[in-house]
């Protein structure tokens, strides 16, 4: 894919990339900023508050109105943590211009709406609608309460704010019910205002549209942006595991145990990070998922994930609770495996080609590229895909070794059913 | 060999029924690296009573999903494992109506090809492998009593109808499961993985004839029999329960309001009746109906509320609901605006806009492999075309979506399920 990322506008950059393919274009628009506990709550609650009138469209059915007359394009909300930075904004699609029945432009209104929706709000005597920003609080609220409802997501949430609870990497990306209580219409539309001219701003489009139009099509929708002093980003703190690792058990009435494990990477080889985490617990052909459910049946799912910006490896397991340790060491069994070179060619054939073929056909979703590229500007990394794609080819096993002896255990959260006590 | 254009969607479709009686079906898709294979039977969580050599049987709940688990397993190994080798990235699932398995892969396509239609074909189990799997299903199954969405759905089915099979959970219960024996899993394999009761779709850029080719070669000969399944009597038009509610750890509480629909007929009346019925949904509180606009800055619903018509065999009906602190509120504003369109009509201007939103909306969903390749399995196994969706479009009017809805719509069709908040203790 001929991707091309131009500043189109002072601290706006647009990452544009042609594909015939599809029968839509996606395109999105982020402010990217630190992700910081004071701020964190504000930032997921202001692109709702948005979303919710326009001054050309000052309600959810006028703008569902113009969102359906341009064929069900549609332009959400969006609020992502890449690293330690959080990145808001909007998304959006719209079905290319020959599907319209007379065979009109949608990509420029649509993009023209998305413009609005950012710099257009409806406002009252210089604040946001009273009703739009309490009813947002109320559903953000909500939102980050209903994380407990999916016992797996909160538990993986839970771990990494036990293990990062001194660092931007632990705050949720909807930031906490405490701040969000706290905030008011006024500071919430001061907070919108300071962050719109000192925050870079990611524009991301794939489709068949030309790149001349996008340009035009982004800029004309954006001409309005102010722009400022740009906010300094801080760089991705990593820390080493501490010497013993932290245990936390909590307890809720649920049939299923949760078991997640937290680990440092002290290695810098992201690509032999990659494959040890590929072959460890990141595929449906990996240790964990071979032994650790296939063999011995300990549970219904057992994988692991790496952040590469911020060098940890989680562990993600649902157990009974009376099988904790049984679990707990043959995790740590499979982990030991991996760092000492204990697998099968087919192992680290089979991881390789996984992740090849997945960076491969990441060029056939529009929203995987896009999802790609945010978190690769986000957190100041430039490869594409194809390039990290060398980058896994040339991996050797040693590397491999090497890479995941860097792996220490840093804390285990374990969520337990009350039947097991 | 039988190619279908559909210029409305710059697509076309190639069909081919092999010697055996299977169903082919490829979607050419050029400029893409992924290739995409889904092989299903017509065999789902439903299909629990059905006819075995003259003799009627009836298999515990949750073996359709229990034989989806094992038919992974082969003589040499796993077949996950192989087609993971190749890094394909091979899944399953079993619904109420059907068994689909498939992968995705951008190498060696039809090396995968040949060890799914194998795998899938040919079964495989012994007497421990198939107590093994127990502890896996079982965790799954507690895995799903614990969401709160399973949950809240699996009441409201189990409100709304009293005989049919739809009120069983698709992967049954750790009691159910218990009774399953390798020689069950034999029987339902016989019985329903037959090429005339299957149907493989490919989507990719691929070259037809080879895959033809390559089913003809590794699939078995033999049709396989007519079935004859029971799907249990006939459900009267109300809902068994009326209400029902239960307590869990969740943090506010979620519904899902139901209305029992008819069965549908086969056919491409079935794809009309089907898009009849999300038109009406959408029309009367999809995303951009006044109705949910209303009840969303009311706060009684957040962007969690969904709504849709959903066609299962033998039994239908609609659908919806989300997060809410007051589920009877928002079952009594549906059925109020249900009233008030069919009093008042649908206006002009809305009816068009919503229109073209859905049929954007399925446009969009082109992009996806896995939707096309469900919607072409559930149109082969219900006698319609799913590409055709732009003349069935075409063919709705205005009356069709008022009539579904004063029809249906009403309190007497309705059941509630809501699931609240544990009391602290």
């Amino acid at each position: 894919m001929n991707e091309i990322r131009k500043e189109i506008m002072q601290n706006v950059y647009l990452t544009y990339l042609p594909a015939k393919k599809f029968k839509t274009s996606c395109f999105s628009a982020h402010l990217v900023t630190p992700l910081r506990k004071d701020t964190a709550s504000y930032n997921a609650l202001f692109p709702a508050v948005l979303h919710r009138g326009t001054v050309r469209c000052p309600d959810m059915e006028q703008l569902s109105a113009a969102m359906d007359r341009l064929y069900g394009a549609q332009i959400s909300p969006t609020v992502r943590k890449r690293g330690e930075t959080q990145c808001i904004g909007f998304v959006g699609t719209v079905v290319d211009d020959h599907f319209a029945l007379g065979g009109e432009r949608l990509l420029e209104p649509a993009t023209q709406l998305m413009g609005e929706l950012f710099l257009d709000p409806v406002t009252r005597g210089g604040r946001f609608l009273p009703a739009y920003v309490e009813s947002e609080k109320t559903n953000l609220i909500d939102a980050i309460r209903s994380i407990r409802n999916d016992k797996r997501d909160w538990a993986d949430l839970r771990l990494l704010q036990e293990m990062c609870a001194d660092e931007p990497y632990g705050i949720s990306r909807w930031g906490d019910e405490e701040t969000v209580k706290k905030i008011n219409n006024q500071k919430l539309y001061q907070h919108y205002q300071s962050i719109l001219p000192q925050s870079r701003m990611e524009l991301f489009y794939c489709g068949s549209a030309e790149e001349r139009r996008v340009v035009d099509a982004l800029t004309e929708a954006f001409a309005a942006l102010c722009r400022g002093k740009a906010v300094e980003m801080e760089s991705i703190q990593r820390y080493a595991a501490p010497s013993e690792p932290r245990y936390v058990t909590e307890t809720m009435d649920v049939t299923q145990g949760k078991l997640s494990m937290g680990f440092r990477c002290g290695s810098n080889d992201v690509p032999a990070l990659i494959m040890a985490n590929l072959m460890f617990g990141g595929s449906s052909n990996s240790k964990l998922f071979l032994n650790v459910r296939e063999k011995l049946s300990l549970c219904y799912y057992a994988s692991s994930s790496y952040a590469r910006s911020k060098g940890i490896l989680t562990v993600s397991s649902g157990i009974e609770t009376k099988d904790y340790d049984r679990a707990y060491e043959e995790i740590m069994k499979q982990l030991a495996a991996v760092q000492n070179g204990d697998w099968e060619d087919w192992e680290l054939d089979g991881a390789r080609s996984t992740m090849l073929s997945a960076l491969q056909s990441m060029d056939d979703s529009q929203s995987a590229l896009e999802n790609f590229y945010l978190g690769q500007v986000a957190t100041g990394q430039s490869e594409t895909p194809e390039e990290l794609a060398e980058q896994i080819r040339a991996v050797t096993p040693e590397r491999i070794c090497a890479a995941a002896q860097s792996i220490a255990l840093d804390t285990v959260y374990f969520l337990k059913g009350k039947e097991g006590e | 060999m039988n190619t279908v254009h559909y210029p409305r969607l710059g697509d076309q479709a190639i069909w081919h029924t092999l010697s055996n009686g299977l169903p082919v079906c490829v979607i050419p898709k050029q400029g893409y690296s992924r290739k995409y294979a889904m092989f299903a039977t017509r065999y789902g969580g439903m299909d629990m009573r059905f006819e075995k050599d003259g003799e009627w049987l009836d298999t515990p709940a949750g073996i359709a999903h229990y034989l989806e688990h094992k038919m992974f397993d082969t003589a040499e190994g796993n077949a996950l494992q192989e087609l993971a080798k190749n890094g394909a990235e091979p899944n399953a699932f079993t619904s109420n109506a059907m068994t689909a398995y498939y992968y995705d892969s951008t190498e060696h396509f039809f090396e995968n090809l040949k060890i799914l239609l194998s795998f899938v074909s040919v079964p495989y189990f012994t007497d421990e492998s198939v107590a093994k799997e127990q502890g896996i299903i079982g965790q799954e199954i507690g895995m799903i009593e614990d969401n709160p969405e399973w949950q809240v759905y699996k009441n409201l089915m189990q409100c709304l109808y009293e005989k049919s099979p739809a009120r069983v959970p698709v992967a049954g219960s750790v009691e159910s499961i218990s009774h399953i024996t390798a020689q069950t899993l034999y029987d339902c394999h016989k019985v329903f993985y037959t090429p005339s009761n299957m149907c493989l779709v490919v989507v990719g850029d691929v070259e037809a004839e080879e895959v033809y080719r390559l089913a003809e070669e590794v699939l078995p000969k033999e049709r396989g029999s007519e079935i004859c399944r029971d799907y249990g009597e006939d459900e009267v038009p109300v809902p068994r329960h009326k209400e029902y509610c239960e307590e869990m750890e969740v943090s506010m509480p979620t519904f899902l309001v139901g209305f029992k629909c008819p069965n549908a007929p086969q056919g491409m009346e079935r794809m009309r009746n089907n898009v009849i019925g999300d038109l009406a949904c959408d029309i009367l509180m999809g995303d951009s109906s006044p109705l949910f606009a209303r009840l969303y800055s009311e706060g009684l619903v957040n962007g969690s509320f969904g709504c849709a018509y959903d066609l299962l065999p033998g039994v239908a009906y609609v659908y919806a609901g989300g997060d809410s602190n007051d589920p009877v509120a928002v079952k009594e504003a549906i059925l109020a605006e249900a009233q008030r369109l069919v009093k008042e009509g649908i206006e002009e201007d809305y009816y068009q806009r919503v229109r073209r939103a859905v049929f954007g909306t399925s446009i969009k969903s082109l992009n996806s492999f896995e939707s096309i390749a469900v919607s072409m399995v559930e149109g082969c196994f219900n006698g319609f075309d799913a590409y055709r969706f732009p003349e069935v479009f075409d063919s709705i009017s205005k009356q069709d979506l008022i009539d579904f809805i004063r029809d249906h719509i009403c309190e007497e069709s309705a059941a509630l399920s809501v699931i609240k908040p544990k009391e602290a203790e």
